[in-house]
């Protein structure tokens, strides 16, 4: 009975063979952005330092951590303030999630640029993969706006100061700025209808619209391959041709495309 | 193959002796093309390596949690300015700047500018051969080189509301870089190394050492009222 409960939910054997560690990736919803067999190469530390693993990790983190603050969170002034003080003093281990909260969001901002510093000296953003690059570089300005539209939230000096400078900016933007502004703010400085706005932006707006982003963003590395590697890194043989004498130890092709409907030259990232 | 005789005969009635021309190629299968790299099954190769780098960032982010407090000053208050008035970490490069340049400048055009460059960079076939600056080495590029550093220097110095010497010094830097192998040979690997780098290898890290240098100046090392400060001396405001 237990086994066919498991097998109602996962269809294959334990993966102790390679077809069942193939349908294990394969028939696998969250594995499903990987392909079955990856290049060796993609998946060495030296290469990515799984740098954009690590950063969409971080953004699981925040999310998580950040479901968890909303139960404690008010977005009123001074409330959300005091909100604070009670993460401090009165919720358990609310200091550590505030903590983790905080210093996860600045490893995810320094992470993205590094992943985007990789990319570029890797030239990974080489056709056909240009476009994808463009949502990396949309990534990183909307991973900026979700750390700065947090950074309002505890509602303390730091908060309001540090978000007044930036907002001051845009004010400097000819013709819109004004307008832009005031937009932003729900006003002409930051007060409580800034922090209700920017909790709303923090909360819903653009973790949906990065978590979108990011789908799209994996998905079509897959689509284009897996990550990135160097033609000329890559011996190209041409098998069949040459190949009068019936050697048939060449013909490894047939052994990669076996794994299953993914081809054989993706890896994820 | 074209070695080979062949005779064709046709009748005289095509439609009671069709002409069929049959072409046999001798003992050949169509090409495949495969990459002669080795290929390991994601489960459990790639899956292992995605848990441990999970795990060991869940540790890092946990451990500096636990050492480290994320700061909290007292209740907001717009009656109450705080000097300086530091924006986020990743914002103090740019803040750096409105010291120098108006908020126009500093704050719309330039960061409009990078991101702007950053999105048509694959479009523009940039870095896409990635052809050394030395292939074709002329003592022309070499002047190129130095005058375009300079006047690069030269705007920072005098476009400024005072000289900017993070720039500036950034500038000269990359460029004694880009000239190091026309001026001092190959014989190194380091040289040899830097004389294979491309163009725009050489843009894309003037543009991350300038950001680091001024992010750097911004947060550690600037004080009340803008001014400069030593972190190790004064503290970190």
């Amino acid at each position: 009975m237990a086994n066919r409960v498991m097998r109602s939910i996962v269809r294959h054997g334990f993966p102790d063979t390679n077809r069942n560690r193939a349908l294990a990736v394969f028939s696998n919803f969250f594995l499903h952005i990987h392909p079955v067999k990856v290049r060796e190469k993609a998946i060495r530390f030296s290469r990515t330092f799984y740098l954009g693993g690590l950063t969409a990790a971080t953004f699981l983190i925040l999310v998580v951590t950040g479901i968890l603050l909303m139960f404690y969170y008010h977005p009123s002034a001074p409330r959300a303030y005091h909100d604070m003080k009670d993460l401090e003093f009165t919720v358990s281990s609310g200091v550590f999630l505030r903590n983790l909260h905080r210093w996860s969001a600045h490893t995810m901002v320094a992470l993205v640029f590094l992943h985007m510093v990789r990319v570029f000296f890797a030239g990974a953003y080489r056709p056909p993969r240009e476009f994808n690059w463009v949502l990396g570089v949309v990534l990183f300005v909307l991973t900026i706006l979700l750390s700065y539209t947090g950074y309002l939230l505890p509602w303390d000096q730091l908060a309001l100061w540090g978000v007044t400078v930036g907002t001051n900016m845009a004010d400097a933007m000819p013709y819109l700025g004004k307008e832009v502004s005031f937009l932003l703010l729900g006003g002409n400085q930051v007060d409580e209808n800034t922090l209700v706005r920017f909790y709303v932006l923090h909360c819903c707006v653009l973790p949906a619209a990065t978590a979108l982003l990011v789908a799209v963003h994996i998905w079509r590395v897959r689509k284009d391959g897996g990550i990135y590697i160097p033609e000329d890194e890559v011996r190209e043989l041409v098998v069949g041709v040459e190949d009068r004498d019936g050697d048939q130890d060449r013909t490894a092709g047939g052994d990669s495309n076996q794994a299953g409907a993914a081809g054989p030259k993706e890896a994820g990232s | 193959m074209s070695s080979r005789e062949f005779s064709a005969t046709a009748g005289d009635d095509a439609r009671a002796v069709p002409l069929r021309l049959l072409v046999v190629q001798e003992d050949e299968r169509a090409a495949v093309h495969q990459r002669d790299e080795n290929l390991v099954m994601t489960f459990p190769h790639l899956l292992v390596r995605e848990i441990i780098a999970f795990l060991a960032l869940s540790i890092f982010l946990v451990g500096i949690s636990l050492i480290f407090d994320a700061p909290l000053e007292e209740l907001a208050n717009p009656d109450k300015t705080p000097n300086p008035a530091k924006a986020p970490w990743y914002f103090l490069g740019l803040q750096e700047l409105l010291h120098y340049y108006p908020p126009l400048i500093s704050g719309v055009i330039l960061p409009g500018a990078v991101i702007g460059a950053l999105v048509v960079v694959p479009y523009f076939h940039i870095n896409l051969h990635r052809r050394p600056l030395y292939d074709d080495w002329h003592i022309a590029k070499m002047i190129t080189i130095a005058v375009a550093v300079a006047a690069l220097s030269a705007v920072f110095y005098v476009t400024a509301a005072h000289p900017v010497w993070s720039l500036i010094a950034t500038t000269v830097g990359i460029g004694a870089l880009m000239l190091l192998p026309g001026l001092a040979g190959t014989r190194s690997p380091v040289l040899r190394w830097l004389s294979t780098r491309s163009l725009s290898f050489w843009l894309f890290s003037w543009f991350l050492v300038a950001s680091v240098v001024l992010t750097v100046i911004g947060t550690f090392f600037r004080g009340p009222g803008w001014t400069l400060t030593l972190p190790w001396r004064d503290g970190i405001y």
